[in-house]
């Protein structure tokens, strides 16, 4: 289990260690069940403790994302390492304006 | 050249062998001394290719994994990383960024993309149901 925080209608999830195709999916469940749930207006992932990440995190931006679309809210991303940026802006995914 | 150091691995293609297999490597390139982001790149790399073994060579059916790394008298370090799996069916596609065949599960098809631009050089060489080789290549500077 993650670390979330819900406050002004912000839910911020702190990823915590390694984020790969393994670790993602557990993410993914906990995350999106707290947004059905709250139905927050923004959903903050924070990468500060997260020591490691592969093309899984870019999965799980994109996923998280659309859903926060379907739901009416929004995405954002911060705190994320330059190792993780690089794989970030190989996904394209600056166009979607979710990267802080 | 020269090998001057060489291992070998096997494991089953559970999930949990991610972390396993990038630690591992990461292990056995310490003695060159790897800068971190060095060490990162080619952490990075594995754990796509063995993702990859696990989630397209297998398909979730489960199989083993074999993994060889050598390290040559140049600082050039390879990491072969093999399945027996499905193999792929045109591997030109594959390696195209942002190609998948399994959007359901949030891969965003940067495997191969990521391996290379964080490897020297990747070859990839596939064969439909018998499986897939994938090598990694980097060359680890000297820093004295």
């Amino acid at each position: 289990m993650i670390e979330t925080e819900y406050k002004n209608n912000v839910l911020t999830a702190y990823l915590k260690g390694e984020l790969d195709h393994d670790s993602a999916a557990a993410i993914r469940t906990q995350v999106d069940a707290m947004a059905q749930s709250l139905r927050p207006s923004l959903l903050c992932l924070d990468f500060k403790d997260v020591s490691f990440m592969d093309s899984s995190g870019v999965g799980l931006v994109m996923g998280r994302y659309r859903r926060m679309k379907l739901l009416g809210g929004a995405l954002a991303v911060k705190n994320y390492s330059d190792s993780a940026y690089k794989i970030f802006a190989m996904s394209g995914l600056e166009a979607l304006g979710v990267l802080a | 050249m020269k090998t001057v150091n060489e291992m070998k691995l096997s494991f089953p293609s559970k999930s949990c062998n991610e972390a396993f297999a990038r630690s591992a490597v990461a292990a056995f390139i310490m003695n060159l001394d790897p800068t971190l982001s060095e060490l990162s790149d080619l952490k990075t790399a594995v754990s796509e290719a063995v993702t990859n073994c696990i989630v397209h060579g297998y398909r979730r059916m489960g199989g083993m994994i074999y993994i060889s790394g050598k390290i040559f008298e140049d600082g050039r370090v390879t990491v072969k990383i093999r399945d027996k799996g499905c193999g792929i069916e045109n591997v030109e596609q594959a390696m195209q960024p942002l190609f998948t065949t399994a959007p359901d599960e949030e891969r965003a098809g940067l495997g191969f993309a990521v391996m290379q631009s964080f490897c020297d050089r990747v070859r990839v060489k596939s064969q439909q149901q018998k499986g897939t080789t994938v090598t990694l290549e980097k060359r680890i500077d000297r820093h004295d």
